[in-house]
């Protein structure tokens, strides 16, 4: 029952926190566009238009306008909005996989295990990531899930640092010795001990995380890396930046993508942000 | 700061570039698409000659003696020749780091400035508007994609206002210039660089000078200070300050990975010539030399960057120096 009223106090903490409230109502409002997208966007997203329908401004017919390949920015959009939530999410999964399982098996076994693991995680902390990803980008190919991977291989170092730490503090817990003193495996006690007790962390790491690689694939796709029969909001800047948009004042070509990278990266964002003040006690208002 | 521990941060830092060369190694060689089995998929190519290729690589040697030969080439300073620019790797790189340098310095300096001063007086104001400002601006600015703040900065100071050249470090025109023309036109070219830089940065640092302020001003001390009867400044500047701007040199050195990421968008952006601008040519003409030259070297510079910071962290901090 103790769980129960633990999930419902964190609810009440997060309604009474604004930043959070309105991070959550920005990505439900993605995630609904992107779902229903198919039925919303009235045009092909792939298809180019007519020779007179190019770099059109915004107007009746054309919501937001249309690219410098006569496609329907507003169409494009939508489209783009379900790879950049499909890509984020993804990597984001590996992502978490990769840091959980390197955190808790160096916090859990410790010794030399934990030094190996945590100067190769040092390695990825430190190193620059976006050559990192585009030089494994550019290696592997434009493909969505070449993106998924690479953003996913590089951005578990963080997570696997606050896993780590969490692990450590768990393990010198009492219930932990006493689950060893009556005989249980390493198995046994990572899944039904350690982990739901990580299990808050990874939560609110995940959402920081997907803000990051989201910005992440934004940023290979603008430089090029992206997939161009799945184009996201990155990739629809690249084309904008190459065809010189920002300099001819097609802002409509360039400011609706970005806008929409910007606001779904903050509602992440503002949720990590919320949760990081409602699990941090001494950042909490007093 | 005792010698063993120095000694230990000096064989940590030299593991960890040792772990990016082995990454750089890999990278190049193991995964599809390397550079040798591209020349090779040529279909007219004759078995001759892709023996002869696996031959110049050096990839008809067992794999450590290629590692091995990597690594004497990297040790004189023998990056490889570059695919589209048909010159010395080293050269091309050594040629493009002023400009990046000058860029992330000045950026570097007007974030760490603007956003330790933001982030004191948002943690002073803790839930006024200042700080409720602060903290939006900081958010705002870390969710945004840096290359398009820099493209939007253009637009309006560049394309509308016409205040500032729109791309480039020098106007062509000014070949045959006096030297004071041209520092001011250089100048006047660096100005949105470098401010799309600092504005992605100072977010950062705001905040995190902020949260680092807050646990500082929660310490005992400032409970005892204030009770000494110290100014509310003398609180501040004697004590909550210099305390809550340690945790920074740390901070700041591992965002250098972070900075130079914010680099290579904003010289792409503004034609900037530098290693970002250049990475950018050398990824579309899939440059893989090149751009494994970059990458070691930028690595290689966060990796010197954080060993350096521990060492002064350790010279401000004396509770590490044990």
């Amino acid at each position: 029952m103790e769980s129960i009223t633990g999930a419902r106090s964190m609810w009440r903490l997060f309604r009474s926190n604004a930043l959070g409230v309105v991070g959550l109502a920005i990505i439900v409002l993605f995630a609904v566009v992107a779902l229903a997208g198919p039925f919303l966007a009235p045009y092909d997203p792939l298809s180019f238009g007519r020779p007179q329908d190019v770099l059109r401004a915004p107007g009746p017919g054309h919501l937001l306008g249309t690219d410098d390949l006569g496609r329907d920015v507003a169409t494009a959009l939508v489209a783009g909005s379900r790879v950049s939530l499909l890509v984020g999410l993804s990597a984001t999964l590996i992502s978490m996989l990769v840091g959980t399982l390197v955190g808790v098996v160096a916090g859990y076994y410790g010794r030399w295990v934990d030094t190996a693991l945590m100067r190769f995680t040092d390695v990825f902390l430190v190193l620059p990531w976006l050559p990192l990803m585009l030089v494994l980008a550019a290696l592997l190919g434009p493909s969505v899930w070449n993106i998924v991977l690479v953003i996913g291989l590089t951005g578990w170092a963080g997570t696997a640092r606050v896993i780590r730490a969490q692990t450590l503090a768990i393990k010198e817990r009492q219930f932990m010795e006493r689950a060893r003193s009556i005989g249980a495996g390493d198995g046994h006690i990572i899944m039904h001990h350690l982990m739901p007790n990580v299990f808050p962390l990874i939560f609110a790491n995940t959402i920081l995380v997907t803000a990051v690689s989201i910005l992440s694939e934004t940023t290979l796709s603008f430089l090029g890396m992206g997939d161009s029969t799945r184009p996201s909001w990155g990739t629809m800047l690249h084309f904008a930046f190459e065809s010189g948009a920002a300099s001819s004042g097609a802002l409509w070509f360039i400011l609706p993508p970005g806008f929409c990278v910007l606001l779904l990266v903050m509602g992440f964002t503002f949720l990590g942000y919320a949760f990081d003040e409602i699990l941090n006690p001494k950042l909490r208002k007093r | 700061m005792k010698r063993t521990v120095f000694v230990k941060k000096i064989f940590q830092a030299a593991l960890t570039i040792l772990g990016v060369l082995v990454i750089n190694y890999f990278l190049f060689r193991v995964m599809p698409g390397d550079p040798a089995s591209m020349l090779a998929r040529n279909p007219r190519m004759s078995a001759e000659s892709v023996t002869r290729i696996n031959e110049m690589f050096g990839l008809d040697k067992p794999w450590y003696v290629q590692f091995g030969m990597y690594f004497g080439d990297l040790v004189r300073g023998d990056l490889g020749d570059s695919f589209i620019f048909k010159k010395s790797v080293a050269l091309i790189i050594w040629e493009r780091v002023p400009a990046t340098l000058l860029l992330t310095v000045v950026a570097e300096v007007l974030a760490i400035a603007a956003g330790m001063s933001i982030g004191v007086v948002a943690a002073w104001k803790r839930g006024r508007p200042v700080d409720v400002g602060a903290l939006g601006f900081a958010l705002v600015s870390y969710s945004m994609p840096t290359f398009w703040l820099g493209i939007l900065l253009v637009a309006f100071f560049s394309g509308y206002l016409h205040l500032f050249p729109v791309s480039g470090m020098i106007s062509p025109s000014l070949v045959f210039a006096s030297p004071i023309v041209k520092l001011g036109d250089m100048l006047s070219h660096l100005v949105l660089p470098s401010l799309t830089l600092a504005l992605v940065l100072i977010g950062e640092y705001a905040l995190i000078m902020r949260n680092s302020m807050i646990d500082v001003l929660t310490e005992d001390y400032i409970v005892t200070a204030r009770a000494k009867g110290l100014s509310e400044s003398d609180i501040l500047r004697k004590h909550a300050i210099p305390n809550a701007m340690i945790p920074m040199t740390t901070i700041i050195a591992m965002s250098l990975g972070f900075t130079i990421t914010g680099a290579l968008q904003v010289e792409t952006v503004f034609s900037w010539p530098g290693l970002g601008r250049l990475m950018y040519e050398a990824l579309k003409g899939r440059d893989y030399p090149l751009l494994q030259g970059i990458f070691l070297l930028t690595s290689v510079a966060v990796v010197g960057a954080n060993f350096i910071a521990d060492i002064v962290y350790g010279y401000i901090d004396p509770r590490v120096r044990a």
